[in-house]
């Protein structure tokens, strides 16, 4: 098991070589001087120019340029945002928790309604409740998350007025960040109201959000229940009298869950992509606007950084999703 | 030397296209969400091609005495604007009609840039192995370890925003789908006896690859086409949401939903059509590609 761990992760390294060397490689292929665009400002003097140049280590040659800019990545230094002139690696952990607790509680809706729809589809394959659920996964999964954010808000929001449009909580609440976990927090600050301000705030984008998830969970999870349904180990239990519903959740769903978890894990790819359009409609304080926002605004060191951080972060998710299927499949392990 | 050899013959399936595609049209139209995929791509089409005859204005025409009309048959509709018009008095219908050849071209375009790349990088990684394969599939993995829209928003970011350079960005991201399902597929042949026999005929490296396996590698790289090819028009339209797509007046799908962003509580039309556009023409393409995933997959073929 350690020699399987182990090898996961030494096969990660070129990648994460990989990784450093798109983001050290992104300023420099920028239209225009690198040393002007990190360091953001106009008109300077030559002497200004050439004390930024030295001070970001242009003046060196690429090699050492990006030995240089490792070895300030392993002490945590990702470089200072232009526009907010804070530590980008700051920025990103500030951030960070409202990106997480969208994403999580995202997966959480997708999983706990596509797996259960997804077992029910496979289970009464071709009947009307199959192809309505798998029709509907079929139209979550060719929707353009952007527009739909747009639908639920003039809906739900516009008409109904049941959900707030934008935020994280109601600007009536304020409390100091403990978790980052806006659920968590208002909990904590026992305020009344708070929760249920977060909670409303919570609703549309997580819906949005979970969209895709949800439906590649649920086409995923019916068509591995098809094929475990039809595996001979199925036929016996089914041969020996077993009443169905212990056949479907003994035999079938528990083999048909190990595909599924790793199509749950993989989603963070999906959702992090998600992430940036989900949270720019909604004004969600996370990663994904402050991405979208540094583009815009040029501010290229928090680009460069945030690139790093989320390529790193899904890398690792997925390391981790992997050495989960190899515990709870053992037939990989020893490949 | 070779000449006298008919290399071609030596492939499993050969003969008889007509009976492959018959059999292919057999196990489609047996899906009944293929086929209407199908009509609705092919009306699609049929629009973007016809959207210069069809259209009643042009797209970019501001009628200022036309502002914020809603469609023709709600309140305070003009019957010259079917769909009514947006914040400049544009005519909404002849800019999605025009919008459909947007999406079908980033559509096309795309597709045959990732689809290009992917398979010459896949066939040399799969054929000649060793280093080839690793330096490339690892370039693949480094590609695929970014969130593909995050990293096409960032190529973007370098190349500068517009239409060209979005599609660029989409194919560099979806390329490697390609590379890695071409790759797999090679494996699979490259030692089967129809390409050994072909190799001992004196077939050279470029024969085998392109003639002798790649033929026989098709299948999956049509339904990767496929669905890559709706892919490519949700990303396209999600760039061209966030700014960095085409850019404004051209009516793009996207871009016309970003411009309609502030008037979402006030005219609802502005912000419903591109959006059900968008929708309609994706969802048609993946029901076809259901639909070709069915019909070229053996494994899930109903005997």
């Amino acid at each position: 098991m350690i020699r399987f761990i182990l090898g996961r992760i030494a096969y990660l390294v070129p990648t994460l070589i990989g990784i450093t060397i798109v983001a050290f490689g992104f300023v420099r292929v920028l239209p225009g001087d690198p040393v002007l665009l990190m360091a953001g400002e106009r008109g300077m003097s030559p002497e200004r120019y050439a004390e930024v140049s030295r001070q970001l280590g242009f003046d060196r040659s690429l090699p050492e340029q990006y030995l240089d800019y490792v070895w300030r990545l392993l002490h945590g230094d990702l470089g200072t945002s232009l526009v907010t002139k804070k530590p980008v690696l700051a920025e990103f952990l500030a951030l960070f928790p409202a990106t997480v607790e969208l994403a999580l509680c995202a997966i959480l809706l997708a999983a706990l309604i596509g797996v259960p729809a997804g077992v029910l589809a496979a289970i009464k394959r071709g009947s009307w409740f199959d192809q309505i659920t798998m029709g509907t996964a079929l139209v979550g999964y060719s929707m353009p998350i952007f527009w739909w954010g747009l639908l639920l808000i003039i809906f739900f929001s516009g008409m109904l007025g049941w959900t707030p449009v934008s935020g994280r909580i109601s600007l009536l609440y304020f409390f100091p960040p403990v978790t980052g976990f806006m659920l968590i927090d208002s909990l904590l600050s026992g305020q009344k109201g708070a929760f249920a301000s977060a909670a409303s705030h919570l609703i549309l984008p997580t819906i949005v959000l979970a969209t895709i998830p949800l439906a590649v969970i649920a086409r995923q999870t019916r068509s591995a229940m098809l094929e475990v349904l039809g595996e001979d180990y199925v036929r016996t239990a089914r041969a020996k009298g077993l009443p169905p519903r212990r056949v479907v959740g003994m035999h079938a769903l528990r083999n048909a869950l190990i595909p599924v978890v790793t199509t749950i894990g993989l989603q963070i790819g999906v959702l992090m992509a998600g992430a940036i359009l989900t949270e720019t409609i909604f004004s969600w304080p996370g990663i994904g606007k402050w991405m979208v926002e540094s583009i815009s605004r040029r501010d290229y060191p928090v680009v460069q950084g945030g690139l790093l951080l989320i390529a790193v972060i899904v890398m690792v998710v997925n390391l981790l999703v992997d050495l989960l299927y190899g515990l709870i499949n053992p037939r990989i392990r020893h490949r | 030397m070779t000449d006298s050899v008919d290399l071609e013959a030596d492939a499993p399936n050969s003969g008889g296209l007509r009976d492959s595609l018959r059999e292919f049209w057999f196990y489609f139209s047996g899906n009944r969400g293929a086929v209407l995929g199908l009509v609705v791509f092919v009306l699609l089409v049929l629009l973007a091609l016809l959207a210069p005859v069809i259209a009643p204005h042009s797209p970019t025409m501001q009628y200022r005495d036309a502002i914020l009309l809603p469609p023709a048959w709600a309140e305070g509709g003009r019957s010259g604007f079917w769909l009514g018009t947006d914040a400049v008095g544009r005519d909404m219908l002849s800019r999605l009609l025009y919008g459909a050849r947007f999406s079908l071209f980033i559509g096309v375009v795309v597709v045959s840039i990732a689809l290009v790349f992917g398979v010459v990088t896949g066939l040399l990684a799969g054929f000649f192995g060793g280093w080839v394969d690793a330096v490339a599939m690892r370039l693949m993995d480094i590609i695929l370890a970014f969130p593909s829209l995050l990293l096409a928003l960032v190529l973007v970011a370098v190349l500068g925003p517009g239409l060209t350079n979005a599609m660029i960005a989409i194919a560099l991201v979806l390329q490697p789908h390609f590379a890695r399902l071409t790759r797999a597929a090679v494996l699979a042949e490259k030692n089967r006896e129809y390409v050994v026999a072909a190799r001992v005929a004196g077939a050279g490296s470029m024969w085998l690859m392109f003639r002798t396996i790649l033929p026989n590698c098709l299948a999956p790289l049509i339904v990767q086409g496929t669905m890559s090819f709706s892919n490519a028009i949700l990303d396209a339209a999600a760039l061209g949401f966030l700014g960095m797509g085409a850019q404004p007046p051209t009516p793009e799908w996207g871009t016309m939903l970003a411009e309609a962003r502030e008037f979402i509580l006030r005219a609802w039309w502005v912000v419903t059509l591109p959006g059900l556009a968008i929708l309609l023409t994706v969802l048609a393409i993946n029901l076809m590609g259901d639909g070709l995933r069915d019909a070229l997959d053996p494994k899930l073929k109903r005997s």
